[in-house]
């Protein structure tokens, strides 16, 4: 094997001089300080086990994570549409039971938010983007990486799995909350919500592994000339959510050991005395209350493990497709880093209706609306990004586009939901749904599929079509509209969630009409994607090739020997970085953009941003 | 970092130049190997787990309508016939201090090359840990004996067993985890593949280097200074 260990020529580390070939002639300006590292060597697999399945190439892991994490958002979608059915024509399938339901409901939550958008956007676009474009040749630890993908593998398969034991999965609703979750009468309190919780705990240790990679890839793994300020927003937003999941997860996993203890070994962490049927149980003295803290404590840092990189990527994909530089790049920067840090401090506005100290209440209140200044600033700077730019209608702006208006949309919901007093009323109604839906659920799924149109040419060389897409787009634009619009009126005129059935209580009975729509529409929204699935199949078979860098970006990924881009990412040398990824429409240069490489000795007549 | 020079980078004095070079290319924390940046941040997270099962545990025992039992009455060692509280707790953070200390200096040994030295100063700590590790099972099985169980025990609140066993269990399997990493590195310090360049590992091209007894010593200081505040938490409140 030892060929395989072999330094390819030209893989040492180069100083200034040699990149430009005379020593002397590199004018000054152009001056980038020598390597601080040798290169990392690599281990390039020769079987296909090594090339295809146990892989350390992070962008083979990045399509792995990617391939696996959207099987589980489809099973998750199709608990969705069982749940619309239900919702909206009671009793038209008849194998729902009030059970089944509570079970479909747990596992779409979970899947939605842990293993499909969590691992999509970290797993999947983390992997595949983060080595590119700050220049390295892989991820720092490609080993632990590739472990890292097969736990989340296990994982998943794990939860799967509880699908098919006996009393199926856990119908405990996705927070899990004690002390009924393990207690007999909630369906799956058997082995379902035992494989939950291993599950969980086998998912935040892949994920550390790979959090690590990502964070100490981007510390401490740049090319030359890549400063932090230089760094195309994506890897801000991934970065910074990858820092809350590594402090996010351990109350995850703590929360997730002490209640399979409390389950499996009968200690009381979380129970309480509790009475059943007249009988005292074995259970006393825990609290319920500390399962809540602890859940949040992780639930809420998730909700931004989920938005931050959503937020990074929409930034490039808006900046790219307006030919514009994206406004305020350093705001964006310390908004995404403030964001990232105030979410450890609004856990508990999730817990408003659990009882505490009206004082508690009011400073987890206020640290909510304070959250909601750095996101505002963001969504200016977007629509100041487009602000008399060069906008190109194609796919990529409109995913972009709906996802602004979702976001904002979803935040002005957010901000009514942060007040304790307008949220004790409207805690358990569909209000809340149509909120976390539309600021969660499709405003990065948004970005999800723009990012997949966007990086689609570069991971396959090949385009996908601009038609089914657009039609793709507007049917999943105006139906999750149709969706979740209602959704605000029901929660006004009180429909409770997370109800099996309305039955014929009198006051119900113009959500009835209203729901059987929103089920319409849920159905289509949910076929609609399948456009997507159509159109990568069609584009792989038939697609027309892409040219190279096909969207004219400036940032690293677009700039490697191939495309796309082989094990070890840049060919003989890395590329050496002189400006931002932002110099789109810079007054006096030759092309509308200037790729991050290019050295400032050749624009030098143009007004580009110091970066 | 003795030499603030690293490769034409000169580190800038004051609150400016931590500015600087923390937002410079390449590298945010220059001169720092990969795995010890790792290790530091795997560290944090780590701690994030050991603060959430001892915040769980304050809060577990602020809540329990049950009294709490005395530690120094259920934690005491007969000793000559005396009851001596908190002896075996003393012995044991004595141990796992002391191999924090053989540790420090297998690091030391290591940076200077002297193969013979580290390797026996890494299996110390090794055995060091071992010895920790079995007296904690005396001590749970002493417990074990007494009747204390993760659901009930005979002294008061349940919820004694179940956080004591819990989190010193949580943590008996992080020294568990270093003493069978101390051994397999104190055999491939003797073996020398961390001389002359490196060994490669298995299946990766990472080559060995003698950081790797820091990386692991950072670990081991980090469980025992865990140790510490399991002990203040437990055995003195």
């Amino acid at each position: 094997m030892s060929e395989e260990y072999e330094n390819k020529s030209g893989y040492q580390a180069q100083s200034s001089e040699t990149i430009t070939g005379s020593a002397g002639s590199t004018p000054d300006i152009d001056y980038v300080r020598p390597a601080e590292l040798p290169e990392q060597d690599l281990y390039h697999g020769h079987t296909f086990i090594t090339k295809w399945v146990f892989c350390q190439d992070a962008k083979v892991i990045g399509v792995q994570y990617f391939l696996t994490a959207v099987f589980t958002g489809i099973v998750g979608l199709i608990l969705s549409w069982l749940m619309r059915l239900q919702l909206g024509f009671p009793g038209l399938a008849g194998f729902i039971t009030a059970e089944h339901y509570y079970q479909f409901v747990t596992m779409h939550g979970m899947i939605m938010v842990v293993y499909f958008l969590t691992a999509l956007f970290l797993g999947g676009f983390g992997n595949y983007l983060i080595p590119l474009m700050v220049g390295a040749r892989d991820m720092v630890f490609p080993y632990v990486n590739m472990l890292s993908f097969w736990m989340f593998f296990v994982a998943v398969a794990i939860l799967m799995a509880s699908f098919f034991v006996p009393g199926g999965p856990t119908g405990a609703g996705w927070t899990l909350y004690p002390p009924q979750t393990i207690l007999e009468g909630t369906p799956g309190s058997g082995m379902g919500i035992l494989l939950m919780l291993v599950s969980l705990a086998l998912f935040v240790i892949g994920f550390t592994m790979g959090g690590l990679n990502y964070m100490i890839t981007v510390l401490q793994a740049r090319t030359r000339g890549m400063t932090l300020m230089r760094m195309p927003l994506t890897v801000w937003g991934i970065f910074t959510a990858t820092v809350l999941a590594m402090l996010a997860f351990p109350a995850l996993l703590v929360s997730a050991i002490m209640m399979t203890l409390d389950k499996v070994i009968g200690t009381s962490f979380f129970m309480p005395t509790i009475l059943k049927a007249g009988e005292v149980l074995e259970y006393g003295g825990g609290s319920p209350i500390l399962f809540q803290h602890l859940f949040w404590f992780f639930g809420h840092p998730e909700v931004y493990i989920v938005a931050l990189p959503a937020f990074g990527i929409v930034s490039d994909l808006i900046s790219v497709h307006a030919r514009k530089n994206i406004f305020g790049y350093r705001m964006m920067v310390w908004a995404i880093v403030g964001i990232g840090a105030l979410s450890f401090f609004v856990w508990a506005h999730h817990m408003y209706v659990s009882g505490m100290n009206p004082w508690f209440g009011f400073f987890f209140a206020t640290t909510t609306l304070i959250i909601a200044v750095p996101t505002a600033m963001k969504v200016y700077n977007w629509i100041l990004t487009l602000w008399r730019g060069n906008i190109r209608i194609n796919t990529v702006m409109l995913w972009c586009l709906g996802f602004i208006v979702t976001f904002v949309n979803g935040g002005i919901t957010g901000i009514f939901l942060g007040n304790v007093s307008v949220d004790v009323p409207l805690s358990d109604t569909y209000f809340v749904v149509a909120h976390f839906h539309m600021v969660m659920g499709i405003a990065p799924v948004m970005v999800i599929m723009g990012a997949v149109y966007h990086w689609f040419p570069l991971i396959t060389g090949r385009l996908l079509n601009e038609t089914l897409g657009k039609w793709h787009f507007w049917a999943t634009f105006l139906g999750a509209y149709s969706i979740y619009f209602p959704m605000h009126y029901l929660g006004f005129i009180g429909v409770p969630r997370r109800y099996y059935e309305m039955y014929d209580s009198p006051y119900m009975t113009s959500a009835v009409g209203m729901n059987e729509f929103i089920s319409l529409a849920a159905f289509l929204v949910g076929a609609a994607q399948f456009i997507l699935i159509f159109n990568i199949i069609k584009t792989l078979k038939t697609g027309k090739p892409a040219p190279k860098n096909p969207w004219k970006a400036n940032s690293l990924e677009w700039h490697t020997s191939t495309q796309p881009p082989e094990h070890g990412n840049f060919g003989e040398r890395l590329p050496v970085v002189h400006r931002w990824p932002y110099d789109f429409s810079v007054p006096g240069a030759k092309d509308d953009f200037i790729p991050q490489t290019t050295p400032p000795s050749e624009v030098v007549n143009t007004k580009v941003e110091k970066t | 970092m003795s030499d603030p020079k690293i490769d034409g980078f000169e580190l800038k004095p004051g609150f400016r130049g931590m500015a600087s070079d923390t937002g410079s290319d390449q590298t945010m924390f220059k001169g720092v190997h990969w795995g010890k940046a790792m290790m530091w941040i795997f560290l944090l997270s780590d701690t994030f787990v050991f603060s959430c099962f001892l915040i769980a545990y304050m809060k577990g025992r602020g809540s329990t309508p049950v009294e709490w039992p005395n530690p120094s009455e259920v934690f005491a060692l007969e000793a000559f016939g005396v009851p001596v509280p908190l002896l075996l707790i003393a012995l044991m953070t004595f141990v796992l201090i002391t191999s924090s200390g053989t540790m420090a200096l297998a690091v030391k040994y290591g940076y200077e090359k002297n193969r013979k030295m580290c390797g026996w100063l890494v299996l110390a700590t090794a055995i060091g840990g071992l010895t920790f590790v079995g007296m904690q099972a005396y001590e749970w099985s002493k417990l074990i004996h007494e009747g204390v169980r993760p659901w009930e025990n005979p002294f008061g609140a349940a919820q004694f067993g179940s956080f004591f066993f819990m989190i010193t269990g949580f943590h008996g399997t992080h020294v568990s985890i270093g003493v069978i990493f101390l051994f397999i590195y104190a055999y491939k310090v003797f073996a020398g593949h961390y001389e002359n360049g490196g060994k490669r590992g298995w299946f990766t091209t990472m080559k060995g280097d003698y950081v790797e007894i820091e990386i692991l010593g950072l670990y081991w200081h980090f469980v025992d200074l865990v140790w510490v505040f399991i002990f203040a938490f437990f055995y003195l409140w």
